[in-house]
């Protein structure tokens, strides 16, 4: 009786979306193009911003459903043309000339033009903007319209990954109020409605520019707690879980065929950073002999089971200038002996590791205060909030050592900056780094970041442990998700529900 | 009365402005800054200290105090840090949820409690006297979201007859699947609440039952149960009101975890959100609800008890 209350409820939710999309209220569930997805993730939005602190949830909800770039991020790393339709660039590289596609409209009915995608741009470059991505912008030294349809910018030095940076911002109508709670954006989705600490509902836009979304609309539903999700996907309450955390829960799930689980490939890495400039850390012998001393290996398994990948570096595979370098500084305690003996401390020493108090941070300090008590090295475990990492280790640099996860793709270009919070500092890998940057072709700039990973590889810059996994939990009858997640985006206009 | 009246209203206003400057120096006790929670990692030193400045908090305490006291005075919450939404309007859109699920489940696990205990203490000398004594201490040690989790086992994932957690976006506008929503939630705060209600009920009523004028009143001809019902349930509910105010109480603080366990845009999980945040307007927001509700609720169960027990009130008058 309350299953059928409950089917009936969901059939009626279904149609009422339905009929906000595409007004076609014959529309039946059977249609896959009338389905509604039901999505899981932990990661709500803080707001609709992502220039004001949105965080990760945002851009999973938003990026490329709602919202558009000039490029925009495949699931699988490359870069393709988005609402930039041509791209002309100087010789110098000082002076991108873009063209923007046409019959482009925002949800409210605006057309698009090259005024809209100024004020984007300046949004994230502005004096108050939160993004991650305003330092990559700094770069830039005016923008010009010189039509509704052509974006003029000027550089002040070369930019290879100009480009890519342009990915991650969002195209907004420049008359657009209030973006936190409302959006204006061209992408296949408009926003429904957000019911904070709940759902977040995306219909599809009959006004896109592009190949309509293949189903009728996608709504969020929000977790706190992770059993809770799983559940709500063993029950059907949602059809595709975005991320998941832990590997306790996925038994269930592989072991049975309604749900289909996906290793992707992740961009998480988690690491072990030392402060590199101070003592005993300064000595890249003492960093080699710590992650010698680690069995990433073992650690990984004992996390995560059998997913996931060990990582010799900060590049995933994703980036194209990936390279295997799990066999440099590789797991030889005797070898970790030796270098500390090298290093002058043949009898070890002790350090502070500032371990953030969540998930899997403890459990990998743990085992990494056993891995080195078995090569003389002591670790006091001192256990620290995000927010106080953020504050102490962050911003005050005050560590000796600590755990971090590193989300994004193609980041390994912090290490060219020496003040960044690790102070890894080899002038020749920054060197390289501000090459590759400034290089004219991608081949140029991939050989030289393959060049630097390798040199922080050896370095031991920082002890990288494993490679999250990435995976996507969903109901066999769904296909079309994206199952890497780069950059948490994801992408659910091609999702289709049988 | 009215005398009582007075003073026990100004111990809730005192407590209330006592309970506001607690809350707010204890919060900015904690490490770390709401700045952090908007920024990712990579942000200049430059955006840390212009979200500090845009947040106020670079301001000094007695100056956000001050700010946030003539706020809340003027019933203005503020604005949340995070999603820079008004807190008022986020824990109204909260309240549909938690004030449901703490009043059904306090009523329920009274309706559990009250026959359960007095059968537990009438009953004393039959095997399932003790019987239930010993289930309700049981319960006591039982974690809520233990209950919660067993009981979606049982009937989200096994029976499949309820939702494993969840509200429907519509809210009340959808009341069948709502109700069908809270269902279990109640249940597992009921049944834990209730554990300790059955030990309160117990106890008062063992007490009650050994006295001397209810052995007069049988004396008098009234059979066991007519004088228990008549002289007995009203002396036995002067304690166990008071617990029950306190019990209320409880139950509300007590949803935070149920509701992390059922997925439910409550209170709770408004309030576990924001101190992560650090997102000190809807902590700071959340928590003088709930203290007022809680000294509020111990207020009326103060008068009830004198309503119950006439013997309160005369000592109050005097």
């Amino acid at each position: 009786m309350l299953r059928t209350l409950a089917a009936v409820t969901a059939l009626g939710l279904a149609g009422a979306l339905a009929a906000c999309g595409g007004g076609d209220d014959d529309a039946t569930v059977k249609d896959s193009a009338a389905a509604v997805i039901q999505v899981g993730s932990v990661y709500e939005p803080q707001n609709l911003d992502n220039t004001a602190g949105g965080g990760q949830g945002v851009t999973e909800a938003l990026n490329g459903n709602v919202y558009e770039g000039l490029f925009k991020l495949t699931d699988t790393g490359t870069v393709e043309p988005l609402l930039a339709k041509e791209q002309k660039v100087s010789d110098d590289g000082l002076t991108y000339t873009f063209t923007l596609r046409d019959g482009v409209k925002f949800h409210s009915g605006k057309a698009l033009t090259s005024a809209d995608v100024k004020a984007s741009i300046e949004r994230v470059t502005a004096e108050n903007s939160k993004s991650a991505r305003k330092s990559n912008l700094a770069v830039i030294k005016t923008i010009t319209t010189p039509d509704d349809a052509t974006v003029v910018v000027q550089l002040s030095a070369r930019s290879i990954s100009f480009v890519y940076n342009l990915s991650y911002i969002w195209i907004v109508n420049a008359a657009a109020k209030d973006l936190t709670t409302t959006a204006d954006g061209t992408g296949p989705y408009k926003l429904g409605e957000w019911k904070r600490g709940s759902t977040l509902s995306l219909t599809k836009f009959d006004g896109y520019w592009g190949t309509p979304a293949k189903n009728a609309g996608v709504v969020f539903h929000y977790f706190t707690d992770a059993t809770a999700l799983n559940n709500a996907l063993l029950t059907n309450a949602v059809d595709v879980v975005t991320s998941e955390q832990s590997p306790d829960a996925l038994a269930q799930f592989t072991s049975n065929t309604a749900y289909k689980v996906n290793n992707g490939k992740g961009t998480t890495k988690l690491l072990l950073a030392f402060n590199d400039k101070v003592a005993p850390f300064d000595k890249p012998a003492v960093r080699q002999a710590i992650s010698a001393a680690i069995d990433d290996k073992k650690l990984l398994t004992s996390i995560w089971g059998d997913y996931g990948t060990p990582i010799g570096s900060m590049v995933p595979p994703t980036d194209p200038w990936y390279e295997d370098l799990t066999s440099v500084n590789a797991y030889d305690p005797a070898v970790a002996k030796q270098k500390l003996a090298e290093a002058g401390l043949p009898n070890g020493f002790s350090f502070t590791l500032d371990t953030p108090s969540y998930d899997p941070h403890p459990t990998a300090a743990t085992f990494i205060k056993s891995e080195l008590a078995k090569v003389g090295v002591t670790v006091n475990i001192n256990t620290i909030t995000a927010d106080e990492w953020y504050t102490k280790v962050y911003q005050k640099r005050d560590f000796q050592a600590t755990m971090q996860e590193h989300v994004n793709d193609r980041d390994v270009v912090w290490y060219g900056d020496p003040d960044f919070y690790w102070g890894y500092s080899n002038p020749q890998v920054t060197a390289w780094i501000k090459q590759a940057e400034e290089a004219r072709t991608t081949d140029e700039q991939t050989a030289l970041l393959k060049q630097a990973n390798k040199q922080i590889a050896q370095d031991a810059a920082s002890d990288w442990l494993y490679l999250y996994p990435q995976i996507v939990v969903a109901s066999s009858k769904l296909s079309g998700y994206p199952l890497n997640g780069l950059n948490a985006q994801f992408f659910a206009y091609d999702i289709v529900k049988n | 009365m009215l005398s009582y009246l007075l003073r026990r209203t100004a111990i809730l206003i005192g407590s209330l402005v006592l309970a506001a400057v607690a809350l707010f120096v204890l919060l900015r006790l904690l490490p770390g800054d709401p700045a952090n929670a908007l920024l990712p990692v990579g942000a200049t030193p430059e955006q840390i200290e212009a979200a500090r400045r845009e947040l106020g908090t670079d301001a000094s305490l007695p100056a956000q105090f001050l700010t946030w006291l003539h706020d809340v005075v003027t019933l203005d919450l503020g604005k949340s840090l995070i999603s820079t939404l008004p807190v008022g309007p986020e824990i109204t859109a909260r309240l549909p949820v938690t004030v449901p699920l703490t009043l059904a489940a306090f009523v329920l696990a009274v309706l559990i409690a009250v026959p359960v205990g007095v059968l537990a203490a009438a009953r004393a000398g039959r095997w399932y006297g003790p019987v239930l004594n010993a289930v309700a201490q049981l319960g006591i040690a039982v974690p809520a979201f233990w209950v919660g989790l067993l009981l979606i086992t049982a009937f989200a994932l096994r029976l499949r007859i309820l939702p494993a957690g969840g509200f429907p976006p519509d809210g009340w506008g959808d009341p069948g699947t709502a109700i069908e929503s809270l269902v279990l939630p109640v249940v597992t705060v009921a049944l834990v609440m209730s554990a300790s209600l059955i030990r309160y009920v117990r106890s008062a009523t063992l007490g009650v039952l050994g006295a001397d004028y209810l052995r007069t009143a049988r004396a008098l001809g009234s059979s066991p149960a007519q004088a228990f019902w008549r002289h007995g349930l009203r002396n036995a509910a002067v304690p166990v009101i008071a617990v029950l105010a306190m019990e209320l109480a409880t139950t509300f603080l007590g949803a935070v975890v149920v509701e992390s366990v059922f997925a439910l845009p409550g209170l709770g999980s408004l309030l576990v959100r924001g101190i992560s945040q650090h997102d000190y307007p809807v902590v700071q927001g959340v928590m003088l609800v709930s203290t007022a509700t809680v000294l509020v609720v111990g207020f009326l169960g103060d008068l009830a008890q004198r309503l119950v027990d006439p013997r309160l009130r005369q000592r109050g008058a005097s």
